[in-house]
C-alpha cells in the first residue's frame, strides 16, 4: 500500500478516521473565519483610534500653524515659504522624544501646477508616502483630510503603517497655499496586531487539536463498541457463537449489544435445533441401516442356499430362486446407495483422504468388471505420468465405477477414453464415451435421482449411481461435469481440488463443450 | 491362555439376538462342517463361552443385555480365542470401537454367506509356515508353542498378533503395506480397508514394545507400511 493510496484507503476503511478528518476540516474553517473577522475588528478599532487621534492632533496644529502663519506678515515671496520652514523645523525638533508624529510640508500650491516637491520634511519621507487622492483632495479643498498609507523612507524597503492627515496652509499676504501633512506611525497598532494575530493563530491551532483530540475520543467511544461487535459477527460467522458482547448502561450501544447478543442467541437455537434434527436423522438412518440389514443378510444367506440347490428343483422354482438371488443383490445396492445419500443429506458423510494417484484411478477403471464383460476396448490418454491429488480412494473408486457403468449401459458405446490431466489448482479424470449422447434437457437431469435416460431400460441399476458420484465429488469440494452431444458421445469430467486450490478452471475441459 | 489344535471340528459361536439370522448363520455354518452353538443375549455370553469352549465366536454387535463391545471385552480378558465382529453400521468409529474392544476382524451386514465362510476359515487357519522358533533381539517367538518371550518373560498375545508379529518378523527390515499384511494375516484383500491393521498393530505394540509411542521393534514407515528393525540396526 503506497502513502499516497494510505489516506484514502484508511478514509474509506476507517470511519473513526473519517470522523476525526472531517472534525478536523470543518473546524479549522470556522476557527480560521472567526479569527479573520476578529482579527479585522481588532484592526480597524486600532486603526480608528489611532485616525480619531491623529486627525485631532493634526487639526489642532494646523489652526496653531494658520495662526502663526496669519500673524506673519512677510513681503517677501521666498519668505514665506522660509518661515514655513522653520515652523515645521520648530515643530519637529521640539519634544522630539515624544512627539508621536513626523511633519511634510508641500509648496507653494499652484492651481493646476501638479504636485510640488515637499520643501521640508521633519524626516526624509519617499513620495509616495502621501498618497495622490489626498494631495488633490488638500490642494483643491480647504479642510482636513486624512488617509492611512505607507510610510516609506526613500531607498530603503523599511515602512510601516500609517495615517497621514493634510491640511492647506494659506497665506494672506501673498495668497500661496501650502500643504501640510502630519504622518502618524501606526507602527505600535501594528506590533499590537500582530501580537493579537499570533495569539489567535496559537490559540486557533490548539483549539482545532483540542477538537481534533475530542473527536478522535468521542468516536472511539462509538466506534470501538462497533469495532468489537465487527469482530464478534466475524466469530459468529466462522461458527463460534458462544461469543457476546459485553452490555453495559442503557445507551444506543448497550441496546445495539443487547440485539446483537439476541441475535446471536437466536441463531445459536435455531442451528441447535437443525443440529438436533441432523442428529435425529442421522440417528435414524442408522436404526434403519441396523434394522434393514439385518433380516436383508438373513434373506440373502436363505436365497443363496436356495440358489445353490436350485438344481433340484423344478425349473419354475429354479427360476424363481434366481430372480430372488438377483433382485436381494438389487435391493441391498439400492438400500446401500439410499443409506449412502442419507448420509450426504444430514451431512454425516465423512473423507478418508490419501494421496490418490488418478492415472491409477484410471488404469484400475480398465480392469473394471463391467468393462471386462462388456469386451470394451478403453483409450487412455495422460496416465503415463503420476496425477496425486489428496482425495477418498473409495469414494473415487465408487465414481469411476458409476461413469464406466454408465457409459457402458446407457450410450450403446463401442469404445470408451479415459483422460487424466491436472494444474495448479486441481487435477481432473474424465470418461469419455462415443455412444448416442444426450439431449440437451437430458444433460440436466443425469444427476437427478432415479432419472434413467431410457426408462424401458430399468434392468439393473438403481438410478442413484450419479447422483451420489456427484455427492462423492461435491464432499472433496470437487465437481462431476457433464457434456454430450447426441450422437457423439457423451464425458463426465471429475475434477477435484488440491489442498487450497481451485477447481476453475478444471485440469480437463471436455471436447464436447 | 492356550490355544488348542483340534482335528475334530472347529466349533463356532454364534452371539445374535436375531432369531432368524442366527438360525441361517448355523444352517450355513453346519453346511460348512462346522459346529455351532447360539447364544442370543450378551449376558450369558460368558456361560456359554466357558461351556463350549468355541473356536471362533461370531459377535453380533448390538445385543440386548450386555453389549458387544463388553462381551468382546470380556472374552478377551479371558482367551485370545478369534472374534470376528457382525456388525449393521458401515461408520468407521464403530468398527474401530469393536476393533479396539478385542475383536480380530469385523463383517459388515449384509454379508453373502461366502464370505463369512472365508473369514471364518482365515481365522481358523493356523501360522505354520515357521518351525524354527524366531529370536529377534530379545524376543522369542516359538511357533510349535504358539508362544512369544520377551527377556525370558511370556507375553501374552492374541493368536492374530502372534500371526502379525510372526509375519513382520520372519523377514525382518522388509516393509510390508498395510495392504499385504491384510492379506497375509487377515487372509483376504479389501482394498483401503486399513483400520483393522492400525488398530491390531498399536495392541500388539502396546504388548512388545517399552514404550508404545516410541516403538524400537515394529517401525511405521510413513506412507508405506510397517518393518521389524534388527536390534542394534541403529536409531530409528
Amino acid at each position: 500500500m503506497s502513502a499516497t493510496r494510505s489516506p484514502a484507503r484508511l478514509w474509506r476503511r476507517s470511519l473513526q478516521f473519517r470522523v476525526v478528518a472531517s472534525t478536523l476540516v470543518l473546524s479549522v474553517i470556522v476557527i480560521g473565519l472567526t479569527g479573520w473577522a476578529l482579527v479585522r475588528s481588532v484592526a480597524d478599532g486600532l486603526a480608528e483610534g489611532r485616525r480619531d487621534v491623529a486627525v485631532a492632533e493634526a487639526r489642532a496644529g494646523f489652526e496653531a500653524t494658520q495662526v502663526q502663519l496669519d500673524a506673519a506678515v512677510e513681503t517677501q515671496d521666498g519668505a514665506q515659504s522660509q518661515t514655513l520652514a522653520e515652523m515645521v523645523d520648530e515643530l519637529s525638533t521640539t519634544g522630539s522624544e515624544t512627539r508621536p508624529y513626523d511633519l511634510v510640508l508641500e509648496g507653494p500650491l499652484v492651481s493646476g501646477a501638479g504636485v510640488a516637491a515637499p520643501v521640508r520634511s521633519s524626516v526624509a519621507f519617499d513620495a509616495t508616502t502621501v498618497p495622490e487622492p489626498l494631495r488633490v483632495s488638500v490642494r483643491d479643498d480647504g479642510g482636513v483630510f486624512w488617509s492611512y498609507s505607507t510610510a516609506r523612507s526613500p531607498g530603503t524597503d523599511e515602512s510601516a503603517p500609517a495615517v497621514v492627515v493634510g491640511g492647506r496652509l494659506d497665506v494672506p499676504s501673498t495668497g500661496d497655499a501650502y500643504a501640510l501633512y502630519y504622518v502618524f506611525s501606526m507602527a505600535e497598532q501594528q506590533s499590537t496586531l500582530d501580537l493579537v494575530l499570533r495569539a489567535l493563530l496559537l490559540g486557533g491551532m490548539a483549539m482545532v487539536l483540542l477538537v481534533a483530540a475530542v473527536a478522535w475520543i468521542v468516536s472511539r467511544q462509538v466506534v470501538n463498541p462497533v469495532r468489537l461487535a465487527r469482530r464478534i459477527a466475524e466469530r459468529y460467522a466462522a461458527g463460534n457463537l458462544e461469543q457476546r458482547m459485553h452490555v453495559r448502561g442503557e445507551d444506543d450501544i448497550a441496546r445495539l449489544s443487547t440485539s446483537f447478543n439476541q441475535m446471536a442467541a437466536s441463531l445459536q437455537s435455531q442451528i441447535r435445533r437443525l443440529e438436533n434434527l441432523s442428529r435425529l436423522q442421522q440417528r435414524f438412518v442408522s436404526d434403519v441401516s441396523h434394522e434393514l440389514r439385518t433380516p436383508l443378510t438373513t434373506v440373502r444367506m436363505a436365497g443363496e442356499v436356495l440358489h445353490r440347490s436350485r438344481d433340484r428343483f423344478d425349473p419354475a422354482t429354479a427360476r424363481a430362486a434366481e430372480l430372488l438371488t438377483a433382485e436381494i443383490e438389487r435391493f441391498e445396492e439400492l438400500l446401500s446407495d439410499l443409506l449412502d445419500l442419507s448420509r450426504f443429506d444430514a451431512g454425516a458423510a465423512q473423507l478418508e483422504l490419501d494421496a490418490v494417484d488418478l492415472s491409477q484411478v484410471a488404469r484400475d477403471a480398465t480392469q473394471d468388471p463391467v468393462v471386462r464383460a462388456a469386451g470394451l476396448p478403453v483409450e487412455l490418454e495422460g496416465t503415463d505420468v503420476p496425477v496425486v491429488v489428496d482425495a477418498d480412494i473409495r469414494r473415487v473408486d465408487r465414481i469411476m465405477r458409476n461413469l464406466v457403468a454408465n457409459a457402458v449401459k446407457y450410450s450403446r458405446t463401442d469404445r470408451l477414453l479415459v483422460r487424466v490431466g491436472e494444474n495448479d489448482g486441481c487435477a481432473s479424470i474424465a470418461v469419455r464415451d462415443f455412444g448416442i449422447g444426450l439431449r440437451g434437457d437430458e444433460t440436466q437431469r443425469v444427476f437427478d435421482r432415479f432419472w434413467r435416460a431410457d426408462p424401458a431400460r430399468t434392468q439393473g441399476g438403481t438410478g442413484l449411481g450419479l447422483p451420489i458420484s456427484r455427492e462423492d465429488a461435491a464432499l472433496h469440494g470437487g465437481t462431476l461435469r457433464v457434456w454430450s452431444r447426441p450422437g457423439e458421445g457423451t464425458e463426465f469430467v471429475l475434477t477435484l481440488p488440491r489442498p487450497g486450490g481451485s477447481v476453475h478452471p478444471p485440469a480437463i475441459v471436455s471436447e464436447l463443450a | 491362555m492356550s490355544y488348542r489344535r483340534r482335528s475334530n471340528p472347529d466349533r463356532v459361536l454364534v452371539v445374535d439376538d436375531d432369531a432368524a439370522l442366527a438360525e441361517m448363520l448355523t444352517i450355513v455354518l453346519e453346511g460348512e462342517g462346522l459346529v455351532t452353538e447360539v447364544c442370543s443375549s450378551g449376558d450369558r455370553v460368558l456361560e456359554r463361552f466357558v461351556e463350549f469352549k468355541p473356536d471362533i465366536v461370531l459377535l453380533d454387535l448390538m445385543l440386548p443385555g450386555l453389549d458387544g463391545m463388553s462381551v468382546c471385552r470380556q472374552i478377551r480378558e479371558r482367551s485370545g480365542v478369534p472374534i470376528v465382529m457382525l456388525t449393521a453400521k458401515a461408520e468407521t468409529t464403530d468398527v474401530v470401537q469393536g476393533l479396539e474392544a478385542g475383536a480380530d476382524d469385523y463383517i459388515t451386514k449384509p454379508f453373502k454367506s461366502s464370505e463369512l465362510v472365508a473369514r471364518i476359515r482365515a481365522r481358523l487357519r493356523r501360522t505354520d509356515r515357521l518351525a524354527e522358533p524366531l529370536v529377534f533381539g530379545d524376543i522369542v517367538l516359538d511357533p510349535a508353542a504358539h508362544t512369544v518371550t520377551r527377556a525370558g518373560q511370556p507375553l501374552d498375545l492374541t493368536p492374530l498378533e502372534f500371526d502379525l508379529l510372526a509375519c513382520l518378523l520372519g523377514t525382518p527390515e522388509q516393509v510390508f503395506s498395510r495392504e499385504v499384511l491384510l492379506e497375509r494375516v487377515w487372509g483376504y484383500h479389501h482394498p483401503g480397508d486399513t483400520k483393522l491393521v492400525n488398530v491390531h498393530m498399536t495392541r500388539l505394540r502396546s504388548k512388545i514394545e517399552d514404550d508404545a509411542d516410541d516403538p524400537r521393534v515394529i517401525r511405521t514407515v510413513r506412507g508405506i507400511g510397517y518393518q521389524a528393525v534388527l536390534p542394534g540396526a541403529g536409531p530409528v
